[in-house]
């Protein structure tokens, strides 16, 4: 199985490689301290097998696996055993291992894998810009226009080359920026309130002195924004 | 106080020496940088992004076999979430073992 190793810490891929020099049938194609490099990678390669670490900063594994249309087999490792329960509701999680990941686990982990290995081609985000037909936000995701509905979109964050659109069902990461998002999108309903936000004005639960909660995130409010987004609101 | 060992590193190298010192020096470049940003985060009281290092030092205190440390950094972890430094003192004893036992290898 050619496989891929993600994970910011330097000692976790030297061990996880090492593992799998162990054992055969696996073949380390490359190693990523961070998601967005890897999905890059996967959008031009073909691979069956991802270790995938949870906690990483700005993009975590979960992000990850959101961003990805057909994943290949993943198994997570991490120093963390509260995600356990998260993990497996996931298909095309196989294994989760908590570190240090002890030399037998790992090899029951890769005979999970094996057993239920199909070579998937894994497609993740790409090229992007997007396109807008009354209520819908077509988004360039790997050659194909993936329909958003608008109105369930309720924050799209910055980061980086990408932005990443939350909506009530499904978080999509798109290669594109901030402002070209914000000029799709109809002005009576969504309003930036930061240089790395973009709410639905309709999803706010509440404000509180420069910051706005919407759905569990609590958004910062810059000062040059919050008279518009104040003008907005039907106060009492 | 409890002492590191290589007795993971010994188990999981498969004999392999060169691996085995590799691993060290790579433990040897990496933890004095996680655990800079780990002091420059509780000097300034971010106590979420210092969970979040004291989440990643973890790993190094179980590879190194601190077993009993290890329950110790997961408690404090979880006080840091609560916005609690209870547990800072034991902490960076830990820390303080580690670094020294790493010099010496």
């Amino acid at each position: 199985m050619n496989c891929i190793i993600i994970d910011d810490e330097a000692t976790a891929r030297a061990i996880i490689g090492q593992l799998c020099s162990n054992i055969e049938s696996l073949n380390v194609l490359e190693e990523f301290p961070n998601a967005m490099q890897a999905i890059k990678y996967l959008n031009q390669n073909e691979i069956d097998l991802i270790f995938l670490d949870i906690h990483m900063p700005d993009f975590t594994g979960f992000d990850f696996i959101e961003t990805l249309k057909n994943p290949p087999k993943i198994i997570l490792t991490t120093s963390d055993a509260n995600f356990a329960i998260q993990a497996f509701e996931y298909d095309c999680i196989v294994d989760y291992l908590v570190k240090p990941i002890l030399p037998e686990r790992f090899q029951k982990a890769i005979q999970k894998a094996e057993a239920t290995a199909s070579k998937a081609k894994t497609s993740s985000v790409s090229e992007n810009v997007e396109t807008t037909s009354g209520n819908d936000l077509y988004v360039n995701i790997d050659r194909r226009l993936i329909k958003i509905d608008i109105p369930s979109i309720y924050l799209i964050e910055a980061k980086g080359d990408y932005i990443n659109v939350k909506t009530e069902n499904k978080n999509y990461t798109v290669h594109s920026t901030l402002k070209k998002i914000e000029d799709k999108l109809p002005n009576d309903l969504f309003l930036k309130i930061h240089r790395s936000f973009i709410i639905n004005v309709d999803k706010i639960i509440d404000i509180e002195d420069n910051s706005v909660l919407i759905k569990k995130d609590v958004i910062p409010v810059s000062r040059s924004n919050r008279p518009e987004l104040m003008k907005r609101l039907n106060l009492l | 106080m409890e002492q590191p060992n290589l007795s993971y590193i010994n188990s999981m190298s498969g004999g392999d020496k060169a691996f085995e010192q590799k691993l060290i020096d790579i433990i040897k470049g990496e933890f004095p940088e996680e655990k800079k940003v780990y002091f420059d985060n509780i000097a300034a009281e971010n106590y979420k992004l210092t969970a979040e290092n004291v989440h990643k030092l973890k790993h190094k205190i179980s590879i190194l076999g601190l077993e009993k440390s290890y329950e110790i950094a997961v408690a404090f972890e979880n006080n840091l979430l609560e916005g609690e430094t209870n547990l800072q003192e034991e902490f960076e004893a830990i820390l303080t073992t580690m670094t020294n036992y790493l010099q010496q290898l």
